[in-house]
């Protein structure tokens, strides 16, 4: 091929966004159609460095919109092609129509949302209020925690995705600046290695197999619709969780890391635990090894693969434990949480007797800090004792004012 | 097709126009050509039609201008001969008639119901006033 290889060092010192920009080179994307966005904009800029000094062979599309930067992906990957783009908030909300197409279109594309609030007040910082726009848009979805996992599940996700079982496009979340602007050592894979773990494209149903020619985005009204939307659920469902397992596995050999459908720290004999996703997770970590030290019997339960949501490994993972606290970075606008309402559909139907509350905290970038996450456990462990939720079931964390609590 | 279950269909809402492979498929006539039934060439499309073309060979020229102008490919052209028109697809629009060079005009639209032999026994005649 016609480009250029680069030599990494074993360890370098990358921010979630530039780690993901070099996955993008390493696994050779054929097409990137952008419209960069806050705090995404490195991913997109750093693929198209790439590819103006020869490091790539590909095409940068630029075009007028997120909805547009979608579209010419889902071209691009009906026409046959690797494809990946990177968006954020107001752009990913720009994006969700045209989400609904590459997932009913069955077009392997990945997608990195570096995560920000939704407007308005206007906000370039980080919560999840977009990772929880896609969630009913039939993507797969990843969350890293840190820089070195964004750059990891991106060669995941393509292996996923792009497997014929699957074919199913796949977004791989990481926190608005305190992951993508945030520096640390990233564990690098080598350029050949990490093509080879994704493997060559293998086109499917491919535009331009001309001696096959297709019809993609068709029309099915109410006589095949619900046949088509079934099997997708059905392939979600079915399909892709042993593809994740196995890309896991095989991702462990190559590297030693391990990933996990949800993953547990600290959680063999605990009583207590939070549920949270994104940057928060190491947070908690941290805290609950502390907390630990003093010999409170608490962990900490982060989930990895928010779509197809992992039912059974959140039961395995929660189902021993006294009190949950479910943390949800993003404003569930009249409802309960998603992770709140994903762990109570998951719990409702087991033995459990576990005391399940639910927070809001984080909203546009405020700091979830150890000492948040200390009262929590704290609280926790009042509920755990009682044996039921002591306090209302929705509280919010770390805003100004009056304590704000519902349900 | 329409009675196949979730499990009985390619995934991706996609459609093949050929049954098997398409090769030299541009050389080949439409007729002799393997669609397959998702093609729309196997259904008729011209339900919609209220007004017909109706064709008189005696006038044509084979000028070629139906056929170019057509947005439905309905007009039958072989070795630059019209030799018809497809009834299937053509969907009644009239481009065929206004871009007909010749005096009378070698097409024009009747009515659905109008019977053919009819309209071409009462063909009007050269216009004097045109050239």
């Amino acid at each position: 091929m016609a480009f250029d290889k680069l030599e990494l060092r074993d360890i370098e010192v990358w921010d979630g966004n530039l780690a993901v920009a070099q996955a993008m080179r390493q696994v050779q994307i054929d097409v990137v159609a952008a419209y960069p966005i806050t705090p995404s904009t490195p991913i997109v800029e750093g693929y198209a460095k790439f590819l103006a000094d020869g490091y790539i062979e590909g095409e940068f599309v630029m075009v007028e919109s997120e909805h547009a930067a979608m579209s010419g992906c889902i071209g691009a990957s009906a026409a046959g092609g690797r494809v990946a783009t990177a968006t954020s908030s107001q752009g990913f909300a720009l994006m969700v129509e045209t989400l609904y197409q590459a997932s009913g279109m069955r077009l392997p594309i990945v997608l990195n949302v570096v995560n920000r609030a939704l407007a308005a007040p206007l906000n370039v910082n980080g919560d999840h209020s977009d990772m929880y726009l896609g969630r009913d848009s039939g993507w797969i979805q990843f969350d890293a925690y840190n820089a070195q996992e964004a750059y990891d599940l991106n060669f995941i996700a393509f292996k996923v995705a792009e497997d014929h079982s699957v074919r199913l496009p796949a977004m791989v979340h990481q926190d608005g600046f305190l992951t993508s602007h945030t520096a640390q050592g990233v564990k690098t894979i080598t350029d050949d290695a990490a093509y080879n773990f994704v493997g060559e494209f293998k086109p499917m149903n491919d535009m331009l197999d001309l001696d096959h020619p297709v019809t993609h985005g068709v029309q099915a009204e109410e006589d095949w619709h619900f046949e088509h939307k079934a099997r997708q659920h059905r392939d979600l469902m079915l399909n892709v969780v042993p593809r994740i397992h196995e890309a896991f596995d095989a991702f462990e050999k190559l590297t030693g890391r391990k990933y996990n459908m949800v993953e547990q720290y600290n959680m063999d004999d605990a009583e207590v635990a939070v549920v949270c996703m994104g940057s928060s997770v190491e947070t908690a970590c941290e805290v609950a090894q502390e907390l630990r030290d003093q010999g409170m019997k608490v962990g900490v339960v982060g989930i990895r693969v928010i779509r197809p949501f992992p039912f059974k490994e959140v039961i395995d993972a929660l189902k021993d434990l006294k009190a949950i606290g479910a943390l949800d970075r993003s404003s569930p606008n009249g409802a309960p949480g998603m992770l709140f309402n994903e762990i109570a559909g998951a719990l409702f139907n087991t033995d459990t007797k576990a005391a399940l509350s639910g927070y809001v905290y984080g909203l546009g970038g405020r700091d979830l800090t150890k000492e948040h996450l200390r009262d929590l456990f704290k609280e926790l462990k009042v509920n755990a004792d009682a044996g039921k939720v002591t306090t209302q079931l929705q509280q919010f964390i770390g805003v100004r004012g009056p304590k704000l609590a519902f349900l | 097709m329409a009675e196949q279950g979730w499990d009985e269909f390619e995934i991706g809402a996609m459609l093949r126009s050929f049954n098997g492979e398409a090769k030299d498929v541009a050389l080949t006539l439409q007729e002799d050509r393997d669609y397959s039934s998702n093609n729309s060439f196997t259904a008729s499309v011209a339900d919609w039609r209220i007004e017909k073309p109706v064709f008189n060979k005696d006038y044509c020229i084979d000028c070629q201008f139906c056929w170019v102008y057509c947005p439905d490919i309905s007009i039958i052209s072989r070795d630059k001969k019209m030799i018809g028109i497809d009834m299937d697809h053509c969907k009644g629009c009239g481009i065929c008639v206004e871009v007909c060079p010749t005096n009378p005009k070698s097409l024009l639209m009747y009515s659905e119901q109008t019977d053919e032999e009819q309209a071409l026994a009462a063909w009007p005649s050269k216009d004097e006033g045109e050239k």
